[in-house]
């Protein structure tokens, strides 16, 4: 493994920090010295606190004409070695799209903050949602994994964005940090340490760079300029990344391969967190920003003897199926909050083998604790 | 180094048809490079997609094989993540202008150092003949059944109005200073443009009744004249070539090095 412990780009200590400033010193601190992005509420202070500290690390920052570009600029920076990411919210999520499609068939590891704001379209740029889960799954065409995380504090953004960076590299694979405009906003503690524990990509020359000889595996990374002529294409293509266009087992097993490498490690990637969990008749299963809202409700509920706990969510993609299965197993009834229609209940209803419903709210702004007291109230 | 030593001779044959130009280019390009006497991990060549952007896969550099229209974007990441790399970005006339007009005119702006190639036949090949952004007006195309109602933009006039530090053309006909303005464009400190009037027999040519390549070869002779030419005064309606602008002017890259460097003086 190419775990690192290195020094910090911070020095130790508490910070009073809002999530989005929070985002871009965790990217500094992994190591990130690319950035290419384009402004949109509510993500700009992403770009702003990354153009004032690349400055100072040594990075090179762009503003690019618009978010196709920015992503596509990314590509080209981590092939050239660049550790690199973009940060944005759902209207230009859309238009990453593209582009995250082709850096999931050439496994290129990147990382994408995206601040969600209430949408669709437009939407109210200013106010909050978590709309953009299923995009982040399904938004660009054809089957391919991603991995996405669901930061619920300034703290979590902050270790969320070095975390990003290390699956990225780990996995070759695009990492999301799925914001919420009011984790972006708000402004709380951060716990900075001394060290960061980094994942360095792997280099291994004369090896096949899009291959490997399990089904799973993932193939180390050169980069342009290291010795070796690349040849990197979105379209299909060999170990050696020799365009396969109508060569069908080339594509079944590219495609196969950038999935199940994602897949087959979904037990070290999914994490969750459990909170009065035993004996809980009660789970409530949230993610981001709600789940502070779930915590602060079940702590209620559990004050007043009711027997409701909380899983919360910290990765969506991959699903943590098992946590689910878990508590479906174990509790009589499954709510699910959401900024949103309801997008994660689908997936809990999948592994949930108990009754699950959801409390979705999209009116942009956070769900109040006592929405959910009440909801877990009314089944109990 | 022969040229053949460029080649990814693996992949040969190409893909391009029978008289087309892209070959021309290609080889010029090649030599071009090879009389530079820069070395084949020295370059990146990204493209896009298209009939042009398949000359990535046939020479034997780093090569990016990117997106319709955004080869210009991963170009830049590539040249600022590593200054020291000599990019070269080949597209076609869609790639460039059409869906990538947005990227090429800010890369013009920014004036980074890549080379950028615009391979023009005046349509879409790989997808069957459509018109694209330079065909012209009155061309005949799979979706201008009736004559096209849109005017080109002219290549030059844009990526100089857009800042682009060297502006030239040339034309697939026009071989010995193809190569020699190749040259001097990958050798030019900032973002320079080099449009190459290409034929496209099996489409262009067969829908506008053009002939075949040489027909059509001999009409980018014919109907293009050097920049200032007694031919362009007497004709006015004759396409000039030639080098339009080559000028010294700050490049990107280094304007940020200095950026950087003034930032940590504090």
């Amino acid at each position: 493994m190419s775990f690192q412990e290195i020094k910090g780009t911070l020095p130790a200590g508490s910070y009073y920090f809002s999530g989005n400033e929070a985002v871009a010193e965790g990217a500094i601190a992994a190591g990130c010295r690319y950035y290419a992005g384009y402004p949109i509420t509510p993500s700009s202070e992403i770009m702003e606190r990354i153009a004032v500290r690349f400055k100072e690390v040594g990075g090179v920052f762009m503003q690019m004409e618009d978010e196709l570009a920015s992503i596509c600029s990314v590509i080209g920076a981590v092939w050239a070695g660049a550790k690199a990411m973009t940060a944005t919210s759902g209207p230009g999520f859309s238009l990453m799209q593209e582009a995250i499609g082709y850096a999931a068939i050439t496994e290129t590891p990147l990382v994408v903050v995206d601040i969600q704001r209430a949408g669709p379209g437009t939407g109210q740029a200013t106010r909050v949602g978590s709309g953009d889960y299923m995009q982040a799954k399904w938004g660009s065409h054809g089957d391919y994994q991603v991995i996405a995380l669901s930061p619920w504090s300034v703290q979590e953004m902050y270790e969320h964005s070095i975390e990003a960076f290390n699956l990225a590299e780990q996995y070759r694979v695009p990492v999301f940090v799925m914001g919420e405009e009011a984790v972006a906003h708000l402004r709380e503690r951060l716990e900075v340490q001394a060290t960061v524990r980094v994942f360095n990509r792997v280099k291994k020359h004369g090896t096949p760079p899009f291959g490997t000889d399990s089904m799973d595996g993932v193939p180390p990374m050169p980069a342009f300029g290291e010795g070796e002529r690349l040849l990197v294409t979105g379209s299909t293509h060999d170990e050696f990344g020799i365009r396969k266009t109508d060569d069908p087992r080339a594509h079944a097993r590219l495609v196969e391969r950038i999935n199940n490498k994602i897949l087959a490690n979904r037990g070290k990637i999914a994490n969750t967190e459990s909170w009065y969990l035993d004996g809980a008749e009660v789970v409530v299963v949230a993610y981001g920003f709600t789940a502070r809202s779930a915590l602060f409700a079940v702590e209620l509920l559990r004050k007043t003897g009711k027997r409701a706990g909380l899983l919360r969510l910290k990765t969506i993609w991959p699903f943590p199926e098992e946590a689910i299965r878990d508590v479906g197993r174990s509790a009589r009834k499954v709510l699910v909050p959401e900024m949103n229609r309801g997008q994660i209940l689908g997936e809990v209803m999948k592994y949930a083998r108990c009754e699950v419903s959801g409390l979705n709210q999209t009116n942009g702004e956070i769900i109040h604790p006592q929405r959910i007291v009440r909801e877990v109230e009314a089944v109990l | 180094m022969s040229v053949r030593e460029y080649l990814r001779e693996r992949f040969m044959p190409h893909l391009w048809c029978p008289g087309c130009g892209h070959g021309i280019i290609m080889n010029n390009l090649i030599r071009a490079i090879e009389s530079l006497g820069i070395k084949k991990n020295d370059i990146v060549m990204v493209t896009g997609i298209g009939c042009s952007s398949r000359i990535s896969g046939y020479l034997d550099f780093h090569t990016l094989h990117t997106l319709h229209g955004r080869a210009l974007a991963f170009a830049t990441g590539v040249k600022l993540a590593r200054p020291e790399l000599k990019i070269i970005v080949p597209m076609g006339d869609g790639d460039a202008i059409a869906i990538g007009g947005n990227h090429f005119i800010h890369a013009a702006r920014r004036n980074i150092d890549i080379t950028a190639i615009i391979m023009n036949n005046r349509v879409y090949g790989m997808t069957g003949g459509q018109f694209s952004p330079l065909s012209g007006y009155g061309t005949l195309a799979t979706t201008a059944p009736y004559g096209n109602i849109y005017e080109a933009f002219d290549t030059v006039e844009l990526a100089r109005g857009a800042g682009a530090s060297f502006v030239a053309r040339t034309t697939t006909y026009h071989v010995r200073s193809m190569k020699e303005i190749i040259e001097k464009a990958i050798m030019h400190k900032g973002f320079s443009v080099v449009e190459i009037l290409s034929q496209c027999p099996t489409y262009f040519g067969r829908k506008n009744k053009r002939g075949d390549a040489v027909e059509m070869l001999k009409y980018l002779k014919e109907s293009t004249a050097p920049i200032g030419s007694e031919r362009k005064r007497k004709n006015p309606a004759l396409i000039e070539r030639g080098i339009f602008v080559e000028e010294d002017r700050p490049e990107y890259c280094a304007e940020y090095e200095k950026i950087v460097e003034k930032a940590q003086k504090g």
